[in-house]
C-alpha cells in the first residue's frame, strides 16, 4: 500500500516537473516574438525595406542590406547545390554505403557538419578573401557559406533518394532504361519535394549566419554594383546596430524582425513539405 | 505512374559511365573541402606555431596580443564555464520536453511542440544575442551589475541548444521499441518506473550522442555569446563575471590582427576545431555503437 502511494507521487511530481519545462520553453519563444514584434513593429514600414540606411543606420531602412543577403545567399546555393546534389546522389544511387569511398565522403561531410561557424569565417578569410585575392565580398562571403551549407543539403537530398521504393529501380532497369533516365525521370521527381524541403533549409540556414561573414563579405552597407563589392547581410546588419552603434536599437529591432519573419516563414513551409511528402510515401504504392 | 514525353529508352551505356565520372569529380571537391579548411587553419598559425613554444599559450602574463602575449587559458575556462553552465540547463530540459512528446502530449500536441522546438532551433544565434542584449541584460543588471555577464551567456546559450537535445532525445526515445513499454504498462508498473527504468536506458546513447553534439554547438556559438558576455579577458570568479570565450575572442579581434596576432587567433580556430572534433567523434562513435 506504501508503495502504491510513493509511486503515485513520484508520478505526479514527474508530471509536474515534464509540463513545468515545456510550459517556460514554451513561454521563453513566445516571450521572444513579443519582444521583437513589439520593439520592431513601430519601426517596420516599406520604406524601410527600401530605403538605404543613412546615419551608420539609426536613420533610413535596410534595403542594400536585403540586397546584399539575397546576393549572399544565391551565390552560396548557386555554388554548393550542384556539388551537393551531385554528392547525394552518388552517395545513394552509385556508391554502397559501406564501401570506403562512401564511408570516405560521408565521413568528411560529417566533420564538416559540426565546424563552428567562426571556424568558417577564419578560413573563407584566409582561403578566399586573402589566398584567392577576393578581399572583403559578396562573392567570398557566399562561397565560404557554401562550404557550410553543403552537409545539410547532401544528407536532406541523400534521405530523399533513399526513401524512393527500390522497385522504382528495379522496373527502370527491367524496360532496358539507362541509370541516366532512371534517375532524371523516375528518383528525382519522386525525390523532389524532399529536395526542395533541403534547399529551403539551406536558404534558411545561409540567411541567418552571421559569424562566418564577419571577415568575409565584410560590413559596407552601400547597394553593391558587383559580386566583388563588400556587402552586409541582414543579420549582421543587427549585430552592428546593436553592438557598434549607440541609439541603434529600434532599427535592430525592426531588421531583426523582418530576419525573424523571414527565417519562420522559410523554416515552417519547408517543414510542411517534409510532412506531406512522408504522408504521401506511407501510402502503400 | 510518370510518363515521359520522348523516348528515353535506349541511350547508350557510355551516358552511364559519364554521369558517373562527373559525380565522382563532384563528390571529391565535396569530401576535400574539410582537408582544405584544416590545411589553411594550419597555414594560417604556422608562423605563429613555429615562433612560440607551445607552452607560451598557456603561461604568459594575459592576452595582450599586441604585446606579444598569448595566454588563452582565460578564453578556455570562459568557453568551459559557459558551455557547460548551459549544459547543465539544458540537458535535464532537453530530455524533460523528449519525454514529454514520447509519454505525456496527445499526438497532435507532441507535433506541434516538436514544431515550436525546431522554429526555436532556426532563430539566428544573432536575433538571440540581441534579445538577450535587450532584455535579459537589463533585467541580470538589476539584480547584480554589470548584467552582461556568464549568466547571461550561459541562459542565452540554453535556449540555443536545447532544442538540439530535445530533437535528439525525441528520436532516441521513439527508438525503443514499443513492446517493452506496452509490456510495463501491462504489468502495471507507473510512469516513473517506465521511463526511469526502461525507456531511458534504452535510449541511453542516442540521447548522449545528442548531447555531444549540442556542447559541441556550445563551445563553437560565437555571436549570441560575443553579445551577452562583457568579453572581459579573466578568469570568472562568479555568475555574475564577465567572460570572453575563444570563438568571441576571435570575431572581436580579427578585424585589426597582424602577424603574430592573426596568427594566434588561427591557433585559437584550430583548438576549437579540434575540441569540436573530438566531441562529433565521440557523438558519432556513441551512435554506431547503439545497437552494440
Amino acid at each position: 500500500m506504501r508503495h502504491a502511494a510513493k509511486n503515485r507521487w513520484r508520478d505526479r511530481w514527474l508530471r509536474w516537473l515534464v509540463y513545468a519545462t515545456v510550459a517556460m520553453i514554451s513561454c521563453v519563444f513566445l516571450w521572444i516574438l513579443f519582444d521583437l514584434v513589439r520593439g520592431g513593429v513601430a519601426h517596420l514600414s516599406w520604406g524601410f525595406l527600401t530605403d538605404s540606411p543613412r546615419d551608420a543606420g539609426r536613420a533610413g531602412g535596410i534595403g542594400p542590406i536585403l540586397v546584399s543577403t539575397l546576393l549572399i545567399v544565391s551565390v552560396a546555393l548557386a555554388s554548393a547545390l550542384p556539388l551537393a546534389w551531385s554528392t547525394a546522389i552518388l552517395l545513394a544511387e552509385f556508391v554502397p554505403t559501406a564501401s570506403w569511398p562512401g564511408r570516405v565522403i560521408r565521413f568528411s561531410l560529417q566533420v564538416l557538419a559540426s565546424v563552428p561557424s567562426i571556424v568558417f569565417g577564419l578560413f573563407g578569410n584566409a582561403f578566399f578573401s586573402v589566398y584567392l585575392g577576393m578581399g572583403f565580398s559578396i562573392l567570398s562571403g557566399g562561397l565560404t557559406l557554401a562550404c557550410m551549407l553543403l552537409p545539410i543539403l547532401v544528407s536532406t537530398a541523400e534521405a530523399g533518394l533513399r526513401s524512393v521504393p527500390a522497385h522504382y529501380r528495379l522496373s527502370g532497369a527491367a524496360l532496358g532504361l539507362s541509370r541516366m533516365a532512371v534517375l532524371f525521370q523516375l528518383l528525382l521527381p519522386a525525390a523532389l519535394p524532399a529536395w526542395v524541403a533541403g534547399l529551403l533549409l539551406g536558404i534558411g540556414r545561409a540567411a541567418a549566419e552571421t559569424a562566418a561573414l564577419l571577415f568575409t563579405s565584410g560590413y559596407v552597407d552601400r547597394m553593391p554594383e558587383s559580386l566583388l563589392d563588400s556587402g552586409r547581410a541582414l543579420a549582421l546588419h543587427i549585430f552592428d546596430l546593436s553592438m557598434n552603434v549607440p541609439g541603434g536599437d529600434a532599427p535592430a529591432y525592426a531588421s531583426a524582425l523582418v530576419l525573424v519573419i523571414l527565417l519562420l516563414l522559410i523554416n515552417t513551409s519547408a517543414l510542411l513539405l517534409a510532412q506531406a511528402w512522408q504522408r504521401k510515401r506511407i501510402v502503400p504504392s | 505512374m510518370i510518363w515521359s514525353k520522348h523516348s528515353i529508352s535506349f541511350q547508350p551505356a557510355s551516358v552511364d559511365r559519364w554521369l558517373r565520372r562527373v559525380l565522382t569529380a563532384a563528390a571529391t571537391i565535396a569530401a576535400l573541402i574539410m582537408l582544405l579548411i584544416v590545411l589553411f587553419l594550419l597555414y594560417e598559425s604556422w608562423p605563429a606555431l613555429q615562433q612560440l613554444p607551445l607552452d607560451r599559450f598557456v603561461s604568459d602574463a594575459s592576452w595582450h596580443p599586441l604585446e606579444a602575449q598569448y595566454n588563452l587559458l582565460p578564453m578556455l575556462t570562459g568557453t568551459f564555464y559557459a558551455s557547460s553552465g548551459a549544459m547543465l540547463l539544458a540537458v535535464p530540459m532537453g530530455v524533460l520536453s523528449a519525454l514529454f512528446m514520447v509519454f505525456f502530449a496527445p499526438p497532435q500536441v507532441a507535433m506541434l511542440y516538436r514544431r515550436l522546438l525546431e522554429l526555436l532551433a532556426g532563430i539566428p544565434s544573432v536575433v538571440f544575442g540581441f534579445w538577450g542584449l535587450t532584455t535579459l541584460v537589463p533585467l541580470i543588471n538589476q539584480w547584480e551589475p554589470p548584467g552582461l555577464s556568464l549568466l547571461a551567456a550561459i541562459l542565452v546559450l540554453t535556449i540555443m541548444i536545447l532544442p538540439t537535445i530535445a530533437v535528439t532525445s525525441h528520436a532516441a526515445l521513439l527508438a525503443v521499441p514499443r513492446e517493452y513499454l506496452q509490456a510495463l504498462a501491462a504489468l502495471g508498473l507507473s510512469h516513473w518506473g517506465s521511463i526511469l527504468g526502461i525507456a531511458l536506458p534504452a535510449a541511453r546513447t542516442g540521447i548522449l550522442a545528442g548531447i555531444m553534439l549540442a556542447a559541441g554547438r556550445a563551445i563553437g556559438e560565437t555571436m549570441a555569446v560575443l553579445m551577452v558576455a562583457g568579453n572581459v579577458v579573466q578568469h570568472a570568479s562568479g555568475l555574475f563575471d564577465p567572460v570572453r570565450t575563444l570563438a568571441s575572442n576571435i570575431a572581436l579581434e580579427m578585424a585589426y590582427a597582424m602577424g603574430g596576432h592573426r596568427g594566434a587567433l588561427f591557433v585559437s580556430g584550430l583548438l576549437l576545431l579540434l575540441w569540436v572534433m573530438l566531441l562529433t567523434a565521440a557523438a558519432s562513435w556513441l551512435a554506431r555503437n547503439r545497437h552494440a
